[in-house]
């Protein structure tokens, strides 16, 4: 009963393929999982919306949405159908073509992403072997989307907080493949299936996350501020800073195409935490091991709410930061780190099982941690400026 | 330690989180179509007309001097004067408007017609839920929509409607006093001219009639049950104009009292006109 409420969705999709010819089966069992994702994860972002706007109302001693319906539950609605029936405009000086691809670009990367992500046992779209690497080039071509629809609007702003864009996420994108490269050195895997597989093992009933080990604890750390930064969430929001940029890259959207840039923003979000929970919090994996009579895919979305409450909270809590500290955090703190991680990853594996290898790692990485915190990321004074040729 | 401080702002932003469950207090916010804030005292936003008694076409204090209409800066007030006229507070035939229209569309809120006003006839309102789905009628004021009777003025200003209650009662009981003076006198010449020869009857009748004429202004005021006493006697001996504290919050303006002083050339005539014409 436990097992098959577990496979309960497996399971449908295997009746629901029984009723067609074997050469069908192949073609529309994938169909129907490309279809379940991707009417999962927009309906979650309804749910997030919402969660969001009352949870930092609550964070601000504010009530937040409660007019649609029950406690405002139903604001998503209002809100799907009022960008819905808005009128789509396209400055008539943007590039038709690329303004139209960059908002489906990014849904379409960004949903490319779930393919490789276990969302319970069996429940992987592809279990590809390159799942890892798959993914961090879906990932990627976010980018190139956000780029586009900052270029082709052909506004200022729009250009200015697409070069933000570009440049803090391609100085995040190092950090979060580094901080997940101690994952693949320790599970010998890019799959992301049997990654989740080598944290499935309990002792004395608690799991073998990477989370609990030193370096995956480090890794875990600075992967979540690289996975903040590749989604541009606060306090990383500088592309979309509205006081200085109007919106960031998506000034010149309307109607459906900037709630597509918000689904996409979103449902990036919700990959980004998958990731995140799939490399260092055992994915589906229960947290204690007398729970796994709860359904797997139970526990991989209840990590995924939980992520997005973090989200959230850090939304409410943390300013913007400024553009040179925003770089400056990337190359001089978060890369740095994520290379002596790399380090210590290595020194984990060779020093053998025992209380020593414990002890070192963790000392490096505290040592690491505190020094460059106090010296890379020291306040400099700067005196007044002088110009040498322009007067 | 790098990091410190977010922590320390995550606790704090989970304390009010979880806070905003636990206390009332701690909400900034109202529900506001369901609950609402008292007002200050202070606040003021659109022009109306104030009216004594129960009928408001009766007892609108306006008396159509058009002076707020040439003040507004906006030009948002319009005036139609009556062609018959009809008795204001102190029961002097007065004309009245026909037409008194506001835009508030157009009207700043400048509360300039407020501080011209020498008949205390329009005061500002603290009404603000004006939204109309009709854009030029529904903006567009009437005399009607404009009537507020004076125990409303009460309620929503209440300091400045007792002063306001103050001077008027102090005018009047001066008209009144002038009224009965004139009329003892004439009394008192009517009674003098067939005695001429009695000598004796005029000498008694002449002080009866004098003190009578002062004991009527020391028992009027007591009679006014709001009148604060110190409010009557710098009314009783100076001009109305010149007593009229310039109220609430405009007084600080040079504007206001330029215009106020401007209005005062212009029509001399005017304060007079109130003067009852025996």
């Amino acid at each position: 009963m436990i097992g098959r409420l577990d496979q309960i969705f497996v399971l449908l999709k295997h009746w629901l393929l029984g009723y067609l010819p074997e050469s069908w089966q192949t073609p529309v069992g994938v169909i129907i999982s490309v279809a379940c994702i991707v009417g999962l994860y927009p309906a979650l972002f309804a749910v997030t919306t919402v969660l969001e706007r009352k949870g930092v109302g609550r964070i601000q001693n504010r009530l937040g949405p409660n007019r649609v319906g029950p406690y405002g539950i139903l604001q998503p609605m209002a809100d799907g159908i009022k960008s819905l029936t808005k009128e789509d405009i396209v400055p008539t000086s943007a590039d038709a073509v690329v303004h139209f691809l960059a908002p489906i670009i990014l849904v379409v990367t960004v949903f490319m992403g779930f393919a490789v992500l276990p969302m319970g046992r069996n429940m992987v779209l592809v279990d590809m072997d390159a799942g890892l690497l798959f993914y961090f080039a879906m990932g990627a071509s976010t980018e190139l989307s956000v780029f586009m629809a900052g270029w082709s609007s052909r506004n200022k702003y729009s250009l200015l907080g697409a070069m933000r864009a570009v440049a803090q996420m391609i100085s995040y994108e190092v950090a979060l493949l580094l901080s997940s490269v101690v994952v693949v050195m320790m599970s010998g895997s890019l799959s992301l299936v049997k990654i989740v597989e080598a944290q499935n093992h309990y002792s004395y009933g608690l799991p073998h996350w990477f989370i609990f080990t030193p370096w995956g604890c480090a890794a875990f750390i600075m992967y979540a501020i690289a996975g903040t930064a590749e989604t541009n969430r606060s306090p990383f929001d500088l592309p979309e800073g509205e006081s200085e940029l109007v919106a960031g890259y998506h000034t010149e959207y309307s109607g459906f195409k900037f709630a597509l840039f918000f689904l996409g923003e979103y449902v990036a979000m919700f990959s980004i935490s998958a990731l995140g929970s799939t490399l260092f919090l055992g994915g589906w994996m229960a947290p204690v091991s007398w729970l796994q009579v709860v359904p797997s895919w139970i526990w991989f979305f209840g990590k995924l709410f939980v992520s997005m409450c973090v989200f959230i909270w850090l939304r409410g809590t943390l300013p913007r930061l400024r553009q040179d500290q925003l770089m400056n955090f990337a190359w001089k703190f978060v890369l740095p780190m994520c290379l002596l991680n790399l380090f210590v990853a290595g020194l984990w594996r060779f020093m053998g099982e025992g209380w020593l290898r414990w002890v070192v790692c963790s000392a490096i990485l505290i040592l690491a941690y505190v020094s460059i915190g106090r010296e890379g990321m020291r306040r400099k004074k700067f005196g007044p400026r002088n110009y040498r040729y322009a007067e | 330690m790098l990091g410190e401080g977010i922590l320390k702002g995550l606790a704090e932003t989970a304390k009010n989180f979880a806070g905003s469950f636990v206390s009332k207090e701690r909400m900034t916010t109202v529900e506001y179509p369901e609950e609402r804030l008292p007002l200050p005292e202070a606040s003021r936003n659109f022009p109306f007309l104030v009216y004594d008694g129960e009928d408001w076409e009766k007892g609108l204090r306006c008396v159509a001097c058009q002076i707020c209409e040439k003040e507004c800066p906006p030009k948002c007030i319009y005036i139609e004067k009556s062609k018959d006229k009809k008795p204001d507070y102190v029961g002097k035939p007065q004309i009245y408007p026909t037409k008194f229209d506001i835009d508030i569309s157009v009207c700043m809120s400048c509360q300039i017609c407020v501080e011209v006003c020498p008949f205390e006839a329009i005061k500002m309102n603290t009404e603000f839920e004006l939204a109309t789905d009709d854009r030029f009628g529904g903006l567009l004021l009437d005399r009607k929509e404009l009537a507020r009777s004076n125990e409303y003025y009460h309620e929503i200003h209440p300091t400045e409607a007792t002063e306001v209650d103050a001077r008027l009662a102090g005018e009047k009981a001066k008209v009144e006093m002038k009224a009965k003076a004139a009329a003892d006198a004439a009394a008192a010449k009517a009674a003098a001219a067939p005695a001429t020869g009695t000598g004796a009857a005029v000498a008694a009748a002449k002080p009866a009639a004098s003190t009578e004429a002062k004991a009527a202004p020391a028992t009027k005021p007591e009679e006014m049950a709001k009148v604060p006493a110190a409010a009557t006697a710098p009314v009783a001996e100076t001009a109305p104009a010149a007593a009229k504290p310039v109220p609430g919050t405009g007084s600080d303006g040079p504007a206001p009292m330029t215009a106020e002083e401007k209005n005062k050339a212009e029509t001399p005539a005017k304060p007079n006109e109130r003067e009852p014409k025996v």
